[in-house]
């Protein structure tokens, strides 16, 4: 079982309460535990079990301005002494700085929202291999697939985040995660594809036969790609690469990397950096939502947010020392954005297929080639030609490259966003971007 | 070394017995137990932003019979949590039916010292270094916009019980130093990162010249940068320079030929074993035994002491990188090249210095035979996907060529290959090989390990290089 709140308290207040006596003039804690069962599969045999029992916990001590941390798995008394006197001992010996501070307390979190985040259903470790010996037979059923892998999850965590000012709130959450990787092969060539599945609660994850049919669809129809020209192209973002766009997009909108100077958006809120069309949501009350909270990981309450109003960025995702930086409140993002999605677009996946008459749809993409610095950005990419709506055939070893500030401005957006992660992105098409190949 | 039973109700001979009864019927196994401490000071916009204390500790006990690998691991060194653990392995593995091997190779070679970086230096001296470095910096260069410097250091025991009580152990140290600087020039902003590191104490990076040739090497970069033009797009003649761009090697090949892809067949080399796989002239290795560098072990985290393994001789696949599961499998040996990135994680055969010995030819004569191509200085992250052989990684400095001469720096942009034709596409070897300065981490399976690359320079006949200039 995972700890429960009154252990979890119980250690946090201790560590408070030791790191005031030792002289902090503000502390925070994070103490976790979770546990986590994952039973794997090979070609349609047993290949794994992994239990993980995990406990640990973050302090923050501030005397003054200055401030220091520390973090441990090992929660027994005799060690966090040791750990809390070091850190106050590091915390002296650390140069001030105006901007370390804990959140503004009228910012904090006053409730909890019920958002269904947490199921107490178990699954035993011989019904996940149930449900994967299923899997793995619909991933296999045709010749061509030579290999096949599969996993079952069960997450259970608990928290509890406490400060010097009286924020003492947590609460538990589950996850169930199900996914198939299946290798093809025929004369010309060997791929790979996945499907998975993510959900807080059981009953709503995808059944293994749907999971292990459409790995097995994704990876066959990868077989004998070809490689094409270097040119000027319409790209097709599938869901699950466009919402790694959607990703980037917020990464330079941290306030870390605006009060560093170090993105390519800084200085454009009230600007227009995407089409008239578009709108981006951060909306951390979604019930079951994968990306759902009622804090920060400062205890600061999260509200939704319209980042981009038609086109125009309205917010940064701000967290408390960059927030006095930057001379703005904290809007209870610190540790990222929370359910971030882009709005629907006007137009159908049908028609965003037939709006040119040549495109690549690209299912995968390689590399870290995103700098948020410059906003230039190329990857390998794995897809295929499109042709009057059509998918001709498949393409791989290949390189996508733009900029993002062109790039924001050239979205056009399908009607089909569904929330199966905790970034959602409808079908997305980017026009002017090249493609290196042959 | 730590006593790991010091402060547990759980006693070394009652931990031996829990082993061995829970081990009796598996092929392999073992309870590994682990104590870290790592910290981490960071210079950021003309402050320290960052100082930060970890200890970490813990068990993952493991079990394996035929193919099935049970593990369960655990912060608490406690008989309850130990027999929850076993409990868990035996349920997975109720049908076992193996013979523990308890044969593994011994060796008294030590690559690194037991000591513990972190405790060397004060927390103010590493800080008064990070304020040098700023200063140094920004007094250079007016046009500096953001410098980022930071230290971070670990020391990991370990110690490794096998069935029958035979114990192994290991003390690890690691440190790193890092320079990151921004430039800006008419509202454009470029930037420049250098790194060293290795097992050893911080005194060498502490000295003024080192962490100062650190600054200057990251303020040259972005000085390059800063002038780039636009990449080319499309398939083109390559030479890579010597050193990190070794990670080239590290996706395209590396990954290829570790032992699990080959025995689940699905790397692209699983079949190619004693045929040719590049070009005559390419002879690479993967060592565990440099002294003191990043990526060396003095035993694996199975207990077996490390080697240095031929990957591939003058062109011929000679070796996969085996951990004790796969080799036994496969029906070889392990390679001392099963690792894992804490007690957390179960063990898989990955890279430790990866390199490619030197041929004969230099970097001029390479230059000087592209007559449309780019030099490639120095990379950023790579990636491969082992199945279809395809990786990718990117340029953080790199030179057009025209006509056999170095022309003007590039942007960043994404190089492309397949890796079981790459080595194929190696026309020319240099004779100038060298080590990488000790900043790489491989990821595998959501686990990172630092590693070592290292690589002459050489000539690629084609790749595709990913830019924007049609």
């Amino acid at each position: 079982m995972v700890k429960d709140q009154e252990f979890l308290e119980k250690k946090a207040s201790y560590c408070l309460d030791l790191a005031k006596k030792l002289g902090a003039t503000d502390v925070s804690v994070n103490v976790g535990s979770s546990i986590s069962e994952t039973v794997n599969f090979r070609n349609k045999k047993l290949d794994e079990s992994n239990r993980s029992d995990n406990l640990g916990i973050d302090i923050t001590t501030y005397i003054g301005k200055k401030k220091s941390s520390i973090s441990s798995s090992n929660l027994l008394q005799d060690n966090l002494n040791i750990l809390i006197e070091k850190c106050i001992e590091t915390t002296k010996n650390t140069p001030e700085d105006e901007f370390n501070a804990l959140p503004d307390r009228d910012l904090l979190a006053k409730e909890i929202k019920e958002l269904n985040l947490y199921d107490d259903n178990h699954i035993e470790n011989d019904d996940k291999i149930k449900y994967l010996s299923r899997l793995e037979a619909s991933a296999s059923i045709d010749k061509k697939i030579v290999n096949t892998e599969s996993s079952f999850t069960e997450d259970k965590s608990n928290f509890i985040l406490a400060n010097s000012d009286g924020f003492c709130k947590g609460f538990k959450t589950s996850s169930f995660v199900a996914s198939s990787v299946a290798v093809a092969k025929d004369d010309k060539s060997m791929e790979r594809d996945y499907e998975y599945t993510l959900k807080c609660h059981l009953n709503d994850i995808k059944s293994p036969e749907e999971l292990g049919k459409a790995a097995a669809e994704h990876t066959i129809r990868k077989l004998s790609p070809k490689k094409i020209g270097s040119e000027k192209i319409a790209i097709i973002f599938d869901k699950r690469i466009a919402k790694g766009i959607l990703g980037t997009f917020a990464s330079a909108i941290s306030s870390s990397a605006i009060s560093r100077g170090t993105s390519f958006l800084k200085d454009m809120i009230d600007q227009k950096i995407f089409s008239g069309s578009i709108n981006i949501f951060d909306k951390p009350d979604i019930v079951k939502g994968l990306g759902s909270q009622s804090f920060d990981s400062e205890g600061v309450k999260t509200e939704t947010l319209k980042l981009v109003e038609q086109g125009t960025l309205k917010h940064y995702l701000i967290d408390t020392y960059n927030g006095k930086k930057l001379n703005l409140k904290s809007n209870g993002r610190c540790g990222g954005t929370s359910n971030l999605y882009f709005d629907n677009g006007k137009i159908s996946y049908k028609d965003l297929l037939n709006s040119n008459s040549k495109c690549l749809y690209v299912t995968e993409t390689i590399g870290h080639g995103s700098n948020i610095i410059t906003g230039d950005y190329s990857v390998g990419a794995t897809g295929f030609l499109v042709e009057n709506g059509e998918f001709k055939y498949p393409i791989n070893e290949i390189t996508i490259a733009g900029n993002f500030k062109d790039m924001f401005k050239n979205i056009t957006l399908a009607d089909d966003l569904e929330f199966e992660y905790s970034t959602n992105s409808p079908t997305m098409m980017i026009e002017g971007m090249v493609v290196a190949g042959k | 070394m730590s006593n790991f039973f010091e402060k547990s109700d759980l006693s070394r001979s009652d931990a031996e017995s829990i082993i061995s009864e829970t081990l009796q019927k598996c092929d392999d196994g073992e309870l590994y137990l682990e104590n870290s401490k790592s910290e981490s000071i960071l210079l950021d916009d003309n402050k320290i932003k960052n100082s930060s204390y970890s200890s970490d500790l813990g068990f993952g006990f493991r079990a394996v019979s035929g193919e099935v690998v049970a593990y369960s691991h655990s912060n608490e060194i406690s008989k309850n949590s130990l027999k929850q653990s076993a409990n868990n392995l035996k349920s997975t593995l109720k049908s076992a039916k193996g013979a523990y091997n308890h044969s593994i190779p011994k060796s008294n070679k030590k690559y690194y010292q037991s000591i513990n970086p972190i405790e060397q230096k004060t927390l103010n001296e590493k800080v008064e270094i990070l304020n040098q470095v700023n200063n140094y910096l920004r007094s250079k260069n007016d046009k500096i916009k953001q410098v980022t410097a930071n230290f971070s250091g670990e020391q990991k025991s370990i110690e490794i019980i096998r069935s029958g009580g035979e114990s192994l152990t290991d003390v690890r140290p690691l440190v790193r130093f890092n320079v990151s600087v921004m430039l800006e020039k008419n509202g454009r902003k470029e930037t420049g990162v250098y790194g060293i590191g290795g097992r050893q104490s911080y005194e060498n990076y502490l000295k003024e010249d080192n962490w100062k040739n650190v600054c200057d090497e990251a303020l040259r970069i972005a000085s390059v940068n800063l002038e780039s033009k636009p990449a080319p797009a499309g398939e083109m003649k390559v030479v890579l320079g010597p050193g990190w761009p070794a990670i080239l090697i590290h996706e395209a090949v590396g990954h290829g030929l570790e032992g699990d892809f080959n025995r689940k067949k699905t790397s692209a080399f699983h079949n190619l074993m004693g045929q040719k796989v590049a070009s005559e002239g390419v002879t690479i290795v993967d060592d565990g035994t440099l002294d003191n560098r990043r990526g060396s072990l003095t035993i694996d985290d199975e207990g077996t002491p490390t080697e240095k393994t031929v990957l591939i001789e003058n062109g011929i696949l000679k070796n996969f990188m085996q951990d004790r599961l796969n080799a036994r499998l496969m029906k070889t040996r392990s390679t001392g090249s099963g690792r894992r990135e804490n007690f957390r994680h179960i063990v898989l055969p990955r890279m430790r210095n990866t390199m490619m010995l030197s041929g004969k030819q230099t970097q001029d004569e390479m230059i000087k035979s592209v007559d449309k191509g780019i030099f490639a200085v120095s990379f950023g992250g790579g990636q491969v996907d082992i199945t279809s052989g395809k990786f990718v990684f990117n340029c953080t400095e790199a030179y057009e060529i025209i006509n056999g001469k170095i022309g003007s720096p590039i942007k960043g942009a994404t190089l492309i290959g397949d890796g079981p034709s790459i080595l194929k596409e190696v026309s020319m070897v240099g004779n100038d090989m060298m080590l990488d300065p000790g900043i790489g981490t491989c990821g595998k399976a959501g686990q990172g390990v630092p590693v070592g690359v290292a690589q002459p320079s050489i000539l690629i006949n084609k790749m595709t290089v990913g830019g924007t200039k049609l």
